[in-house]
Parts: C-alpha cells; structure tokens; sequence
C-alpha cells in the first residue's frame, strides 16, 4: 500500500479543479450531507427534468478524497437518468467493498484503492450517499 | 532528568515498523503507549493472583484484595489526597465526570442554578452537564477564550453568579492551555460553587496535587498516563462524597440489603458497585510508579522543553497555522496546513511512520470557536524526544510538496 495507490493523480486533479462547482438557485432537490467525524460538509444541487439529472452541481468542505468524489460522480451523473444514477450508486459502493476496478464508473474507478484504507472509505462514499438520499427525497416528493 | 531514548526501550510497541518506517507516536494525548512494567503487572496478576476481591477469605483473594487497596492508595499519594477515601475507581475520565452528574448533580441543582465550563472542553464534560441542564432546568454557561487561546476571565465574577459548579479542563488537549485551576477554584468557592477538574491531559503530564489545587472533585483516565484502559479515577473530597448517594448499584457497594431496601458501604466502595477492573488498578499503580521514578516534574520539563523546540520548527513549515499561545502549554499541538485537510495531511504522515491524530478531537465547539473543520493534533510524551519533532516537521514539508502539486 502506497500513498499514490490511494491519490491517483486523476484524483489529485478532480481536487485541483472540481467539476461541477456551485450553487443552483432553482434545483429540483437540495440535499446537505456531512460526515461528523471529520467535519466534512457537502451540499447538492439537482436540476432533474422529467427522469434526467440535467445538471448537478456541488459545493462543501472536506478532504481530497471526498471533494474529489464528489467531482466524480457529479461528472458521471450529469445529463443522465435517475435510474442510472441509483446504478452508479450501487455500483460505487460495490467497488469499494470488493477493491475490484469498475470501468462503468469513469474517473472514479480511481477510488478504488480507498477500499485498502477502511477509515477514508466515509470520506468517499460522502457523496454517492447524499446523491442516494438526494434521489430518495425526490421520489418521496413525487409519491406526495 | 531522563533520557526519552533509554525509556523508549521499556516501550515494547514502539520497537515495531509502521508502513517500513520507525513508529513515531505522537497521538498520546488520544492515549499513550505501556512501558514493559505495566504489562508485565497486568499479566502477572492474572498469572499469580487472579480472583475477586472483598469477596473471599482465600488465599489469592486476599493477594487480589490488597493489591487492589494497595493501588489506591498509590493514586491517593499520586495526586496528594489526604485519604484514600476519595479516591474511587471508575472506568475512565469520562465515567469518573459522569458519576459527579448523577450522582452529585443531578440532586444537588435546580432550576435557576448555573454550570459553569469552558468553550474549550472535551465532549466528556461537556455532554454529561447537558444532560444535567436538560433534567434539572440548570443552565449552562461557558467561558470563552482569548484572541491567543487562554481563558477569557475578565468577566469572571458575573459569569459565577447564580453558578453551582464550575467544571474544566486542567489542560486543553487541542490548544494546550494549562487553565488557571487554583485561581478559578479559589474564586468557584467564593461564589458558593464547587468545582471539577478535569485532569486527563494534565495527570499524565505534570505533577498533581488536589490539596494545592484546592477543587473539589478531580478526574482522570489511567489508559492516557501509560496504564491500562478501562480503568480511570474520580477523586472527591470524602465530606461531598459521604453525602452523596451511590452511582451505581449491585454488588460490592453494599452494606445490609433487605428485600425493600440496603445500606450502603462507606465511602469510596460505595461508588464501585460490581467486580472493578482489578487488574486495570494494578496496572495503574505499576504505571504511575513507572512515572514516580522519572519525575512528574521531570516529565513536565521535558514536555516542556519538546513543546518549545517543537513548536519553533513546526513555524518553519509554510502555511502552517498553530493554535493555542506560544507558551505554558502542555506537550501538545494542534494546527493545520493551509489548503490540505487534516485527514490528508494525517494520511501522509501515516505513510511516513508518524501516528498523529486528525479531526475535531472530541472537541466539536472548539473547532467553531476556533473556526476550523478539524486540525491535525501532534501530542508528546515521555518517550519522545527532537528527533520524532523533527521526522514529524520534515513529513510534514512532504505533505506540502505531495499536495503541492494541486495548485492550492
Ligand atoms: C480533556 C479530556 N477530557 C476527557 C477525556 C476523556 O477521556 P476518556 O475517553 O479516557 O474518558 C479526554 C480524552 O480524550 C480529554 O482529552
């Protein structure tokens, strides 16, 4: 175990330059997450148009792994259908459990090797979580 | 004074690699490591002596029995009580704040009464007087700090009016500060107060005496001062404690018990109720002679002399921010690297052998107070000396030039 099999340069480079950075003043759904342990605060924005998230943007405080995460799967995410999203979702999980790569899930298959280094795993999931809750209250919505 | 290099040697953990580099531990504020004498202590009890005590007439009951009074009393000497009396085992410094809550305060407050902490407390005396405030309609009421981190006590008198207890940190175990406890318990007293220190960041560091001190209760966890976990201390006068009622109850607290009601043992078995952590007080015991042999004072002046070079070579790091004041502080440090997490910052440091702690430290008002998310905590001891300051300053400008490369 070595420090860049944890800080893959793609994921030095999500750090350095976020993807999908901000605030949207008309989101569909707004969810805040934070982790209490290490203080990390994440903030979502979903703009999603009748089963796609047309855009999703974040914004938080926190370490590399988790802000870089959250770059990631915004990325992935964006432009898709929600069911996608819920399969991402899964999936990332999934990948962090078994430390097997997952090509499906773009740059952050890079994250794959936060699964040798249990404690940061929270740091990674932080926002999959969230955009997990963020869908729950969206369907919740429309059920009402 | 003693050499950090030979009393290194009694510690066998600290022999072991971490990630192919030597162990640093610089975490010993979170708990400390166990010198050879202190697990040896541990294991020979179970190994020559094991059985529960005031409970049988045998032979090894009696040794048990003995050995555990015997601790006490070394605790009592360790902190220079009058009377082993006042000295009760718990589990740690938190059991130790919690038995003061439930079983002084919560008869003792009412509605309209104040607590009086510090913005700068652990979670462990801070949770247990919510609680309180929640059950009896007390309120809670905090000192804040200075610009530099000490405690703001210009408005001391007001902020005691109306107060019952006062309950602090001897020292800080983000900022450092050794707080002012005689001048607060001299002033607590004046105002009709109590008052609890709590000492497990100043126990295992510096010399105790809660006859000088002059408070009322004192806590302490022994797992932190090179003893076991799972065993800790609350001290009390034996007067606040003959008229308190039992914490806990169950065996060994006990005097006559009858199908409606008991009697209760006197003072301090009355607070022990059930089979005590024997073996976590003689390991205590074999841990603060241990500490006896070096010198509580000794172990102070090194603190002292380690924080002091530590504190100028971490000021050589760039973008480094240190909280707390430059001086009188205990062997710990808290900062941040600008720009880089704390949990980053801790994982690099990992990778270089060095153990440090990252995150708000139990202390979740501080970090707002201080205005920061988490810090990285460097905390010192016995068997630490400038190399493991300067392996730390040095993983550290690594750190900067691992993440430098993201333009920050
Ligand atoms: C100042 C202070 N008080 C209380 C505690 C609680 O100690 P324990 O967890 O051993 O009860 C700690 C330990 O982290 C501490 O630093």
């Amino acid at each position: 175990m070595s420090l860049s099999d944890l800080y893959q340069e793609v994921i030095l480079d999500h750090y350095r330059a976020p993807r999908n950075r901000g605030r949207l003043p008309d989101a569909t759904v707004s969810l805040n997450a934070e982790n209490p342990l290490c203080g990390d605060e994440l903030r979502l924005d979903l703009d999603v148009q009748g089963d796609r998230i047309a855009n999703i943007l974040f914004e938080g405080r926190g370490c590399s792994i988790s802000l870089a995460s959250a770059s990631m799967m915004t990325e992935l995410v964006k432009g898709g259908t929600l069911s996608a999203a819920r399969e991402a979702i899964a999936r990332f999980k999934a990948m962090l459990r078994s430390g097997e790569e997952d090509e499906a899930l773009g740059d952050a298959t890079a994250l794959v090797g936060v699964s040798k280094f249990p404690v940061r795993v929270k740091c990674a999931t932080l926002a999959w979580t969230a955009l997990e809750q963020a869908l729950d209250e969206l369907s919740a919505d429309r059920a009402r | 004074m003693f050499d950090p290099r030979v009393v290194r040697r009694d510690f066998p953990i600290l022999e072991r690699e971490v990630h192919g580099k030597r162990l640093v531990y610089l975490d010993n504020a979170a708990t400390s490591q166990k010198p050879r004498a202190v697990i040896d202590a541990v294991a020979d009890y179970y190994r020559r002596s094991n059985a529960n005590v005031h409970r049988g007439l045998h032979q090894l009951a009696a040794e048990a029995t003995e050995q555990y009074e015997a601790a006490r009393e070394k605790v009592r000497a360790f902190i220079h009580a009058p009377d082993a009396s006042g000295v009760i085992f718990t589990r740690n410094a938190t059991e130790a704040i919690n038995l003061v809550a439930y079983s002084w305060a919560r008869k003792n407050l009412k509605e309209g009464d104040a607590i009086l902490l510090t913005v700068a407390e652990h979670h462990s005396n801070l949770v247990p007087w919510q609680l309180v405030a929640q059950e009896t309609g007390a309120r809670l009421r905090y000192i804040r700090l200075t610009e530099d981190g000490r405690l703001d006590l210009s408005e001391l008198d007001r902020l005691l009016e109306g107060v019952r207890l006062v309950s602090v940190a001897h020292a800080s175990n983000v900022l450092g500060t050794v707080h002012p406890v005689e001048t607060l318990a001299r002033a607590a007293h004046a105002a009709g107060a109590k008052i609890l220190v709590d000492a497990a960041q100043s126990a295992p560091h510096m010399p105790l005496d809660v006859q000088a001190l002059d408070c009322d209760f004192l806590a302490f966890s022994g797992h932190k001062m090179l003893g076991p976990m799972g065993i800790g201390v609350l001290w009390a006068r034996p007067e606040i404690l003959e008229a308190m009622d039992p914490f806990l109850g169950g065996g060994e607290m006990i005097g006559v018990v009858g199908l409606e009601s008991s009697t209760w043992r006197e003072i301090p078995w009355k607070f022990e109720a059930g089979t005590p952590n024997v073996a976590g007080a003689i390991g205590l015991a074999a841990a603060i002679d241990y500490l006896e042999r070096l010198g509580m004072e000794n172990v102070r002046r090194h603190e002292e002399e380690l924080i002091t070079y530590a504190y100028r070579r971490l000021e050589e790091v760039p973008g480094i921010e240190l909280y707390g004041p430059r001086d009188g502080r205990a062997g710990l440090i808290a900062f941040n690297l600008e720009g880089i997490h704390p949990h980053d910052v801790s994982q690099v440091l990992d990778q270089e052998g060095v153990a440090v702690r990252a995150g708000h430290h139990c202390c979740q008002p501080l970090m707002r107070e201080l205005g920061v998310a988490a810090t990285v905590r460097a905390s010192f001891y016995i068997y630490n000396d400038r190399d493991d300051a300067d392996v730390l300053v040095d993983a550290l400008q690594k750190t900067r030039e691992f993440f430098g490369r993201v333009a920050l």
